[in-house]
């Protein structure tokens, strides 16, 4: 008896330590991830400002504004979304709505899709740097670089596009096989218009994933800081301005922090837009 | 009657095999996509693969690629030593940030903390870097010059890859079958007995899934480690050394690498893709023994 009874007291005695662990844990979490968007408001809000946003920057960044750079930016998203998501939709459909699950050519799709999802972001820079730059002779280019990302967004996109067609209810599909819809009809009328917030989310993750990314275009859309005439022409983007402002021009500290505040609030709008698709499909489904 | 519903029916049928054939293209583009990223890295490796021998990689007295000399091991040296040390790190935290959300915090906040892990991962690299750069380094300078070193690596490394074992783990703790728990806690198992007994053997599979997908990040992370661990390709000897790893050697030389230098900056490439092929392999096959 007193022997239980004082298993029974190390019990409660251990319990009450690693709850103090794993509350400790998340404090800690919580705290440096608070401490990282002070540190970032702090540093840049006073410099941000609607001139920044809309002027060209003057000594290579340390004064002025990023508007140039905002405009290769989009022009690298542009691309590269306007690239995948017609590839990456198609597969999507083709994998989740026309062929069986143990179909032989979905199998290799789908490995060859995953494989590619875990290649490392530098690891496509270089491969964009020697196919699109150097072999296709577009040279270091928005348009490399749009493509070299399109690369990277494809399993991201067809991952998330492919479930979302997966959470359609099977009674979609056999009410309008019922009705004599074909399945292009059943498709374009019936499933993508309920798959659609998923397929958004999924979108507005890519759109982040290439907003964030660096590695894969340091050698491929290049460094140049004016504005670009074409899509031939080199533009840098939002992440490679706040890698060049911090590592390679002393005193690019506070337009550094001011880009970053931009690219976080972007991209924190982004993610929690795609969330809310998403939850708004969960939803929706309860209820039906 | 007959005539007409063929005519109907011809069209009809010619737009789904026509629609058929475009879904096709744009699956075997994407399938194709690897297929060209691994060739285009190993014809650019090939004046490398085919003259010098692997060896040397490990034998060559310097990292000195101006002069031919190529040994890899300090730089894959930091690599592994970055990586490992932000496992530790991240391994425990993220694992106790996910009981937290399943097991202790209420609704409401497990739902807010879940939030903000989704929100960490979409921070950027280059934003992690330049936090670490301005705000890490400083101080870890005033513990112990020169600041930027493998420390400053493995605490921005340990950030990025939080995130990773955090939600992954999540979702296994959460297709635990409810039936274990409610046994479990029908007899008179206290919270953590339950979680140390039942829950966490029954998501081992998934838990450890999203530690090597976590490892995987770690390896292939660039930008962040890029800026803040100094870059000095040498054996570290303290946590205060400066280190170089793999990913950003080829970030720091590709802009200027020609010939065989720019021929073993893709070799290391393709060496950083196989390690990370290797690693999402084994995570893909522990999903795949948690389904079965």
């Amino acid at each position: 008896m007193h022997e239980v009874r004082n298993t029974h007291a190390w019990q409660i005695l251990r319990d009450r330590g690693v709850q103090f662990l794993i509350y400790a844990s998340v404090l800690l979490i919580s705290a440096v991830f608070i401490w990282i968007l002070v540190d970032l408001i702090r540093g840049g809000i006073a410099h941000l400002s609607w001139e920044f946003l809309i002027e060209p920057p003057r000594d290579t960044g340390r004064a002025g504004g990023i508007a140039p750079i905002l405009v290769s930016t989009l022009l690298i998203l542009l691309v590269a979304v306007l690239t995948a998501v017609p590839i990456a939709w198609t597969t999507a459909i083709l994998l989740a709505e026309f062929v069986a699950v143990d179909n032989a050519f979905g199998k290799a799709v789908r490995f060859s899709l995953h494989v590619l999802a875990g290649v490392p972001s530098i690891v496509f820079g270089l491969f964009g740097n020697a196919f699109f730059s150097i072999y296709l002779g577009l040279g270091f280019s928005i348009l490399s670089g749009g493509l070299t990302l399109a690369c990277m967004l494809l399993p991201i996109l067809t991952s998330t596009a492919e479930a979302g067609l997966r959470t359609v209810p099977n009674t979609y599909r056999t009410s309008a096989s019922a009705l004599g819809l074909t399945r292009t009809a059943a498709l374009i009328h019936l499933i993508l218009p309920a798959a659609a917030p998923v397929l958004a989310a999924g979108l507005l993750l890519g759109i982040g994933r290439a907003l964030a990314e660096t590695a894969a275009l340091l050698f491929t859309s290049g460094y140049v800081e004016r504005m670009p005439d074409s899509l031939l022409d080199s533009g840098r983007a939002l992440a490679l301005h706040i890698f060049d402002l911090s590592m390679n021009v002393p005193g690019g500290d506070t337009p550094a922090y001011a880009s970053s505040l931009v690219l976080v609030s972007l991209l924190l709008c982004i993610n929690i837009l795609a969330m809310k698709f998403a939850h708004g499909l969960q939803r929706r489904k309860i209820m039906t | 009657m007959i005539w007409s519903k063929r005519n109907i029916l011809f069209p009809l049928k010619l737009t789904d095999s026509l629609l058929q054939g475009i879904l096709r293209a744009g699956a075997v583009i994407s399938a194709l996509v690897m297929l060209l990223i691994s060739l285009f890295l190993v014809v650019e490796s090939w004046p490398v693969l085919g003259q010098i021998s692997p060896v040397r990689f490990f034998t060559d007295t310097s990292w000195h690629p101006l002069e031919g000399a190529y040994q890899l091991m300090p730089i894959l040296a930091g690599t592994l030593y970055a990586s490992v040390g932000a496992l530790l790190l991240a391994i425990p935290l993220g694992i106790a940030s996910a009981l937290f959300i399943v097991y202790y915090a209420s609704p409401r906040l497990a739902k807010w903390y879940k939030r903000l892990v989704e929100l960490l991962v979409g921070i950027p690299s280059v934003v992690f870097g330049f936090w670490g750069l301005t705000t890490l380094v400083p101080l870890i300078n005033q513990l112990h010059p020169p600041g930027a070193s493998l420390l400053a690596a493995i605490l921005v490394l340990t950030l990025m890859i939080l995130p990773t074992i955090t939600l992954t783990a999540y979702s296994a703790l959460m297709a635990v079958p409810a039936e274990f728990l409610r046994n479990a806690i029908a007899l008179g198992i206290s919270r953590w007995g339950m979680i140390q007994g039942v829950a966490l053997p029954a998501a081992k599979n998934g838990i450890t899934a999203g530690i090597i997908l976590a490892a995987a990040r770690a390896l292939g992370e660039t930008m962040a480690v890029l800026m803040v661990a100094g870059n000095v390709v040498q054996y570290p000897e303290t946590f205060f050394d400066p280190v170089r790893t793999l990913a950003a050697n080829i970030a720091l030389e590709t802009a200027y690498a020609m010939g065989d230098h720019r021929a073993v900056l893709f070799v290391s490439g393709l060496l950083l893709m196989l390690l990370v092929m290797v690693l999402s392999g084994i995570a893909g096959l522990l999903e795949k023994q948690r389904h079965a």
